[in-house]
């Protein structure tokens, strides 16, 4: 058991704070069928912006498409360390089950990873823990594929957080795009410590 | 050094001030092409002030009950009073543990907190992961905003200071090749971290868990690979639902920089198998704020820079002529209300123009706060008397409304009808080195009203 800080700041604090009280004011009511922006066609959008935020989409019919495009990625080929999550997309070349310390995967050149679903208006992928054995593998490896069923594309945030349950994993969240930065002159610059390259897949048959 | 003296200096150099200028307003730019592609900007703009609102009125009761529910996830939670017991507290944890190094990502409170030089004398290795706080960690600097530390800086200079401590090839300034060079070195940091530190972006009381938002997934490996992970947070990081963030999300990184959405937005809830997670929460000084009506509202900043990166005083000066933690507008109402003595000069660092206020993604009422503090100053009601800020009931900002549209629409018109001398004359020190913007014909509220008139009425 760990020692907490002593009650008495807490008290404080919480005290001042009710003293302070301001008027209460309604919390709005957020609906997912709002009236937030929608679109036509959601993967049109999702590519769109994956490709603007410096991502790629490529949709296949089967997981074995994916595999043969995957295998035709330079980044790929070039890696020597790789693992999949995606029983038939890529392969793994270490015992991923034998890893009990995260910081063994620090030589990880490719991972593919499952999504759960997109986001069209931000081209954000949702992804949890438990579909991986350290949460690092999203942002450690070099590069990283996501693959998602291509039919789950939602259109925006409110509908994104309606249909998941936040706090049912310990690690959760979107990502859109590769690691980037743009902080030596506003200069766009791609990988910046997490994945140098995203391509998501997004398959019909999964 | 008052505000004035530290800009002029900032001028001084104009190719850099120039530069400055352009790069900023370049992020304006990214900005509103951003919000102008969600056609229902103003009402996110709107529903997130209110929850922003209703969070405050409620705040003792949402924290308590994230407290509640971080515990139940296996999260530690502990008060801070103030800055001194903020870093108390880290400290302690990091001792527990034998920790000699510590990789961070970025957070304002823990500038505000002084939180680095603290723990240097310590004796504990701090690492600044953020690449732009990198290169201001490395140059005994501070950085110049909220969201891009390194805004002050050439790339030139960074090539400088990499070649001196990573050793990259002297003269070189491709930020391809200094990236890459960052990227290396802060790799091997990340592997050797015993515990990482991170900002809060985001709280929600309902689920007890933590947001954290940023591009280059620093924050991520951070805490990702070493066994303790520390967050800290300012109390008013607090939304009550998991939904508020879709809110947040869609306003922060559009806001921000322009960007759709933050390439990672990561929540938080639980340490991973084996490890520890600790939030701590801060007041030092925000619940005073809070009991102002007139300032109250500067609470609901969830620092997306956006006031900066518009307001001309800042673009012009530099954010280091602030000498604050947040610089720009939004850290000209904080910091003098921490310490009016030191920053009495920061209201006045302001053309009253109200493009902060129109820019704000929380509606925050930033340039009459200004004006408001401005008086107060004047005055000497809040020089020496900070504690009383709180009892201070000023007839209220709304009786002077009147005046700042009258203010407002003097400086628009002035600006689009004034000659060059009147502008650039040695006395206004904004016009000193370069053009302004074309000042909007109609202000904001009445472009608002005007369309909202067209619409056929309706309560803005
Ligand atoms: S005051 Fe508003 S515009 Fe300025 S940093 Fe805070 S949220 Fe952004």
């Amino acid at each position: 058991m760990i020692a907490k800080a002593p009650k008495s700041s807490r008290e404080t604090i919480l005290g001042k704070i009710r003293a302070a009280l301001p008027q209460s004011a309604p919390l709005p009511e957020l609906d997912a069928t709002g009236p937030w922006q929608t679109f036509e066609d959601r993967e049109a959008r999702f590519s769109e912006v994956l490709k603007f935020v410096g991502g790629q989409t490529v949709h296949v019919k089967t997981v074995a498409e994916a595999d043969a495009h995957l295998r035709t990625l330079e980044p790929w080929a070039r890696g020597k360390v790789r693992c999949t999550m995606v029983p038939g997309l890529g392969d793994t070349t270490f015992d991923l089950k034998a890893i009990n310390d995260p910081h063994q995967l620090e030589n990880v050149d490719y991972a593919v990873l499952r999504g759960h679903f997109c986001v069209a208006e931000n081209g954000a992928i949702w992804v949890t823990d438990d579909t991986v054995h350290h949460r690092v593998l999203y942002f450690i490896p070099q590069h990283i594929s996501l693959v998602v069923p291509a039919s789950q594309i939602v259109n925006n945030m409110h509908e994104a957080y309606a249909r998941i349950k936040i706090g049912e994993h310990r690690f959760a969240g979107f990502i859109s795009g590769p690691s980037k930065t743009a902080d030596i002159e506003q200069s766009l610059v791609i990988g910046a410590h997490g994945a140098r390259s995203l391509t998501v897949y997004l398959v019909d048959e999964l | 050094m008052a505000h004035p003296a530290l800009a002029q200096a900032f001028v001084d150099n104009r190719e850099r001030a120039q530069w400055h200028d352009k790069a900023l307003w370049f992020v304006r730019e990214k900005r509103d092409r951003m919000a102008s592609s969600v056609p229902e900007w103003e009402l996110l703009r709107e529903t997130a002030s209110n929850i922003k609102r209703h969070t405050q009125s409620r705040m003792a009761e949402y924290l308590e009950q994230f407290e509640a529910n971080a515990t139940k996830n296996g999260i530690v939670v502990h008060w801070a009073a103030d800055a001194h017991e903020h870093n108390e507290i880290v400290l302690s944890i990091l001792k527990r543990h034998s920790v000699k190094r510590l990789v961070k990502s970025k957070s304002m409170l823990t500038e505000e907190c002084h939180l680095n030089p603290f723990l240097e004398e310590h004796g504990i290795d701090v690492v600044d992961t953020d690449l732009g706080e990198r290169i201001v960690q490395l140059r005994k600097e501070t950085p110049s905003h909220i969201v891009l530390p390194a805004i002050h800086i050439r790339k030139e200079e960074v090539g400088e200071c990499f070649h001196e401590h990573l050793g990259t090839e002297k003269g070189a300034s491709d930020p391809n090749y200094l990236t890459e060079a960052a990227r290396n070195h802060l790799r091997e940091r990340f592997c050797r971290a015993d515990a990482g530190l991170t900002g809060v972006n985001f709280a929600i009381a309902e689920t007890g868990g933590i947001v954290i938002c940023t591009n280059e997934g620093n924050a991520d490996l951070g805490v990702g690979l070493p066994k303790i992970h520390i967050a800290c947070m300012g109390m008013e990081k607090l939304l009550p639902r998991a939904k508020d963030l879709s809110v947040f999300l869609r306003l922060l990184a559009r806001s921000a920089t322009g960007q759709p959405v933050t390439t990672y937005s990561s929540h938080f809830h639980g340490p991973q198998p084996g490890c520890e997670m600790h939030v701590v929460i801060v007041d030092n000084g925000r619940s005073e704020i809070l009991k102002s009506p007139e300032f109250r509202r500067s609470l609901d900043c969830i620092r997306c820079g956006a006031c900066m990166n518009t307001c001309p005083v800042y673009r012009r000066s530099g954010g280091h002529s602030y000498e604050a933690t947040v610089p720009g507008p939004i850290g000209s109402i904080l910091t003098p209300l921490q310490t009016p003595e030191k920053h009495n000069s920061l209201p006045f660092a302001c053309t009253l123009c109200g493009s902060c206020t129109d820019v704000c993604p929380v509606k925050i009422d930033l340039h009459q706060q200004l004006f408001t503090l401005r008086e107060l100053l004047d005055n000497k009601r809040l020089i020496g008397t900070s504690k009383k800020l709180s009892m201070k009931v000023v007839s209220g900002v709304m009786s002077r409304t009147w005046l700042f549209n009258l203010l407002g629409g003097i400086a628009r018109t002035s600006l689009r009808f004034m000659p060059r001398f009147l502008i650039y004359n040695p006395l206004n020190a904004w016009g000193k080195q370069r053009d302004l913007p074309d000042a909007p014909k109609q202000s904001f509220r009445q472009q608002y009203a005007e369309r909202q008139k067209q619409k056929g009425g309706g309560k803005s």
